[in-house]
Order: C-alpha cells, then sequence, then structure tokens
C-alpha cells in the first residue's frame, strides 16, 4: 500500500521525523536515524564555541534526509524569529521547526509567541512548523496564519509520558479533517506513537524516546513499526467501542 | 576595540570584516550564520562589512537537537 505523507508540496515515505540530540554518539545515532527509516530530522541552532575546534556535526547526518531546523531554547517571538533567520542563512532551507518556550520547568510551549513568530516568519517566507499545546483552537490560528502542517505535543518535551489527552487529538482530527497534524514531543514507547497515530495524527516528531533508549537503532525500528502501525489502524476503522461483550461465535447452534 | 561575540567580550586589535573574523578565532565558514547587532548578515556581505567597536555578533552552527 502507497501511504505517502505530503507536507508543503514536499512528499515523504515515513510518517516518522526524529531528532539529533541526546545520543551518546553520533555512531549511535546513525544507526537509529538509519533504523528509524525517517526522512526528516531536526536539528538546533547554537553558538559555535570560540574557544575550541568543533566538528560538522551536520557531516553525520545522511544527505538525503532532510534538514529542519528548529527554535529550541527560544523564551519570546523575537528570539525565536532571529534564530529561524539565522537556521535558513545558514542551511539555505526556509524550512523551520517554530518553537517558543513558556517555561523552563515544563518547557510548555508559549502560544501568544508563537502565533506571533509564525506570523512574522511565514511572511517572510518561511515554512512554519508550530510546536504548541494540544488545543483545537490555537490550532485553527496557526493554520489561519500560513503555517502547512501544526505540531501539538503529546506531553511535556523529553517526558516520555504518552498521548496525555487522546481527546484534544481526537478533537483536533475530526474538526480539522483537512489539515496536517504532527504529534510533537511527550512520545516515549512504541505504544504512545501508535496511538496518537491511531487519533489520526499524520506524523510524529520525537527525539528523547529514540535517544534515551539503551538500544537507540532497536527502538527506532519498533517505533518506525509503530508509526505504520497505528498509521494503518486509522486508515482502517476502528470498532465501535462497547461497554458489554458481544460474542464472535455464534451463540445459536451450540449443544445443549 | 571591543566587541561582543557570543556573549564573550573580545578586544580587537584593528578592524576586520566577518570573514576576517572568523578567520581570526579559527571559525568555520560553512554551514554557520553571523548575525551583526541582531541582524542577519548575508554570507555575500562577510568581506564588505567590516565591524566596529561595541558590536555584538552572534555566529551560530548547528547541533543535535529535537
Amino acid at each position: 500500500m502507497t501511504d505517502t505523507f505530503t507536507l508543503a508540496g514536499k512528499t515523504f515515505n515515513s510518517r516518522l521525523i526524529i531528532g539529533t540530540g541526546k545520543y551518546r554518539s553520533f555512531d549511535e545515532m546513525q544507526a537509529a536515524h538509519k533504523a528509524s527509516g525517517a526522512e526528516m530530522v531536526t536539528v538546533a541552532v547554537n553558538r559555535v564555541p570560540l574557544d575550541r575546534a568543533t566538528e560538522s556535526f551536520l557531516d553525520y547526518l545522511s544527505p538525503e534526509m532532510q534538514i529542519l531546523p528548529n527554535t529550541a531554547g527560544c523564551y519570546d517571538a523575537e528570539h525565536a524569529i532571529r534564530t529561524a533567520r539565522l537556521a535558513r542563512e545558514a542551511l539555505e532551507t526556509d524550512w523551520i521547526k517554530l518553537e517558543v518556550i513558556g517555561d523552563k520547568i515544563t518547557l510548555l510551549p508559549d502560544n501568544e509567541q508563537t502565533l506571533e513568530a509564525a506570523k512574522v516568519l511565514i511572511k517572510e517566507g518561511f515554512i512554519v512548523l508550530p510546536y504548541f499545546t494540544d488545543d483545537l483552537i490555537m490550532a485553527k490560528k496557526l493554520l489561519d496564519a500560513g503555517c502547512p502542517a501544526v505540531m501539538p505535543l503529546a506531553a511535556p518535551i523529553g517526558s516520555g509520558m504518552g498521548v496525555q489527552n487522546p481527546s484534544n487529538l481526537r478533537i483536533m482530527r475530526e474538526q480539522l479533517p483537512d489539515a496536517t497534524i504532527i504529534v510533537d514531543a511527550g512520545v516515549g514507547v512504541p505504544s504512545d506513537a501508535a496511538i496518537a497515530m491511531e487519533l489520526g495524527a499524520d506524523a510524529i516528531l520525537m527525539n528523547t524516546a529514540i535517544a534515551e533508549a539503551k538500544d537507540a537503532a532497536q527502538m527506532a525500528t519498533a517505533m518506525r513499526f509503530a508509526v505504520q502501525a497505528g498509521r494503518l489502524g486509522y486508515l482502517s476503522g476502528r470498532m465501535p467501542k462497547r461497554l458489554y461483550a458481544s460474542a464472535s461465535s455464534p451463540i445459536e447452534g451450540a449443544i445443549k | 576595540m571591543k566587541v561582543t561575540i557570543n556573549g564573550e567580550t573580545k578586544e580587537i586589535t584593528k578592524q576586520v570584516n566577518l570573514r576576517e573574523l572568523l578567520k581570526e578565532f579559527a571559525l568555520p565558514s560553512e554551514r554557520i550564520a553571523i548575525e551583526l547587532n541582531r541582524e542577519v548578515v548575508r554570507k555575500k556581505d562577510w568581506e564588505s562589512i567590516l565591524i566596529n567597536d561595541a558590536d555584538k555578533i552572534e555566529i551560530v552552527h548547528f547541533v543535535g537537537g529535537g
């Protein structure tokens, strides 16, 4: 079955987008990337250290991967906008994962600042993929502003808590049937990814769940299958939930 | 003159352009970006823009992230 995923005019075979942070080694990251089947990876923009030579981190990424820079570490719209502009200049890409954080402990997004930054960046021709709280109204505002997709969180970044509010994702899917919804952050185990996909997410972005696994490459494989399984489950249309049993074998004709 | 690069105060003995500044600190010139006083400077302008006293410069590259 061909089930490709198109985002801002680019078609991907994989619905899994993964990060490049927290890996114990470049070798481990490369093995995980390969195993995941992902075709897009996120990277962070950071100050170049002045006191020592650094390796070019980007050399460790497969050249076939689409690189999605993020604005991690930004706490207001202005910093996120500046970071996006720097990323565009350095990488010659208009794509940006917009992330404006509201608080250091929870790393929950500042939706208001995110929307403000999105509007400015879209005017400047960026393809803005915003990380935000799983809220339908905010999703609508971000889409109206011109974001080609919205990226609601499942749970706080790096928490591995899984989909905390499945109803919000269901509502978002039902109310925005044509929108591209990418669940970003909070996945811990493959079943979390499958649940998000079963709820109708178009893709999933994750980092820590793979990078912090004891065997990152194996977890990447598991996530690849989980995303596929969840997607197929969603497309297949689930059975209704019933409070009581519904026999699978015929009741009539059983011997007495 | 004194400039601030990536939050650190640095003494520069003579006025240099941005490309020379990278060289002075042995920084890479590929897949990085430079911001001068909060404005991104396009790569093609690195030679023509000279730094001045009290300039605030950010030089960024890419690292692992999610």
